[in-house]
């Protein structure tokens, strides 16, 4: 690793840590249901490892509780994991076009909405040691936080899951609100974001659809309108 | 019967797959402007969908949420960094549900 490799990783371990600190309250969270789902400790730290997806979790042990066909899991993660592969295609564009190939097999698998929020807002291309740094502290976070929440259950005090379940939602604001400064385009997409997320959360009829679906509806109509009407200037998409 | 850890297998290959076929197939950079702009709006609108009004059920109050919503985005706005505001945020809802 070369100076500037590890100068990245730093920083990546840096800003990963407030993932990994919101992670573990989640996937504590989430260790509750796998053991609701009949899992065993072991069985949940896998499952996060390997999936690393909250939502696709969640949704993944509703499935194994209901005992249904591997096939219906399968369709289940399609759907509800499906904005990954705008969050892949758009992070493709961040990287250097002659990165090696194991590279990109491992930056794939560190692609949450957190650790994606935070390496697509680098300017210029993405080093992947940066999402290294933060794969390498929030991934245990996620994964030990699993463990935990099966094995010992309702340890941490309701109001503490309560407020460290905000932290994430915290950092998304960090990641959107700045911009939104210089950039009267992003400041509309950000309002009208988040109103039609709530008027498609609450109004009837259309609330039935499940977040996960609700995000890549959303992300397509609004982010495809946006790219119609106000197309980026090339030295803007850096 | 089903096998739990055959369970695990398909959720962690299915989703590993929707995130590693775009890295590994799109290796150019995309010339169409269109779609370029499309990939750049792309992170604002999903994160701005998924902060909000999920931040409301978050937490045990709906108005510790509104609070912690209310408090990131003046702080981001000002500059703080990616901790600050999310600490911000925790420590905004801990408090207040002392109360409500």
């Amino acid at each position: 690793m070369n100076q500037e490799n590890a100068s990245w990783f730093r920083r990546g371990i840096h800003n990963g840590t407030p993932i990994a600190l919101g992670y573990f309250a989640v996937s504590f969270t989430l260790g509750i249901a796998a053991k609701n789902a009949g899992l065993t400790a072991w069985q949940g730290a896998f499952a996060s490892v390997t999936t690393v997806a909250s939502a696709g979790e969640f949704a993944g042990f509703h499935v194994i509780a209901a005992g249904a066909s591997y096939v219906e899991m399968a369709m289940m993660m399609l759907v509800i994991n499906a904005r990954y592969l705008l969050m892949s295609c758009s992070l493709s564009q961040k990287l250097d076009p002659d990165l090696p190939f194991f590279h990109r097999l491992i930056v794939s698998w560190g692609i949450t909405d957190e650790i994606f929020g935070v390496a697509v807002s680098v300017p210029d291309k993405l080093n992947p040691w940066y999402h290294y740094g933060m794969m390498a502290i929030a991934l245990p976070g996620w994964t030990l936080g699993t463990f935990i929440g099966v094995a010992v259950g309702n340890i941490l005090p309701q109001n503490m899951v309560s407020a460290l379940s905000v932290g994430l939602y915290g950092m998304f604001l960090a990641i959107i609100i700045p911009p939104t400064r210089k950039n009267k385009v992003i400041a509309g997409l950000v309002a009208i974001s988040m109103l039609a997320s709530f008027a498609m959360a609450k109004l009837p009829v259309v609330s039935g659809i499940s977040s996960g679906m609700r995000t890549i509806v959303l992300t397509i109509v609004i982010a495809g309108a946006a790219a119609v009407l106000f197309p980026v200037k090339e030295e803007q998409n850096a | 019967m089903h096998n739990i850890w055959i369970y695990l297998l398909v959720m962690a290959g299915v989703t590993y797959l929707i995130r590693v076929l775009p890295l590994t197939l799109i290796r150019a950079e995309i010339k169409n402007q269109t779609i370029r702009s499309f990939l750049y709006y792309v992170p604002y609108v999903t994160l701005a969908v998924m902060t909000f009004p999920a931040i409301l059920d978050a937490t045990n109050s709906m108005w510790a949420g509104l609070a912690a919503l209310i408090v990131g985005i003046l702080l981001a706005w000002f500059g703080g960094s990616l901790f600050q505001v999310a600490v911000a945020a925790c420590v905004i809802v801990f408090v207040l549900e002392l109360f409500l």
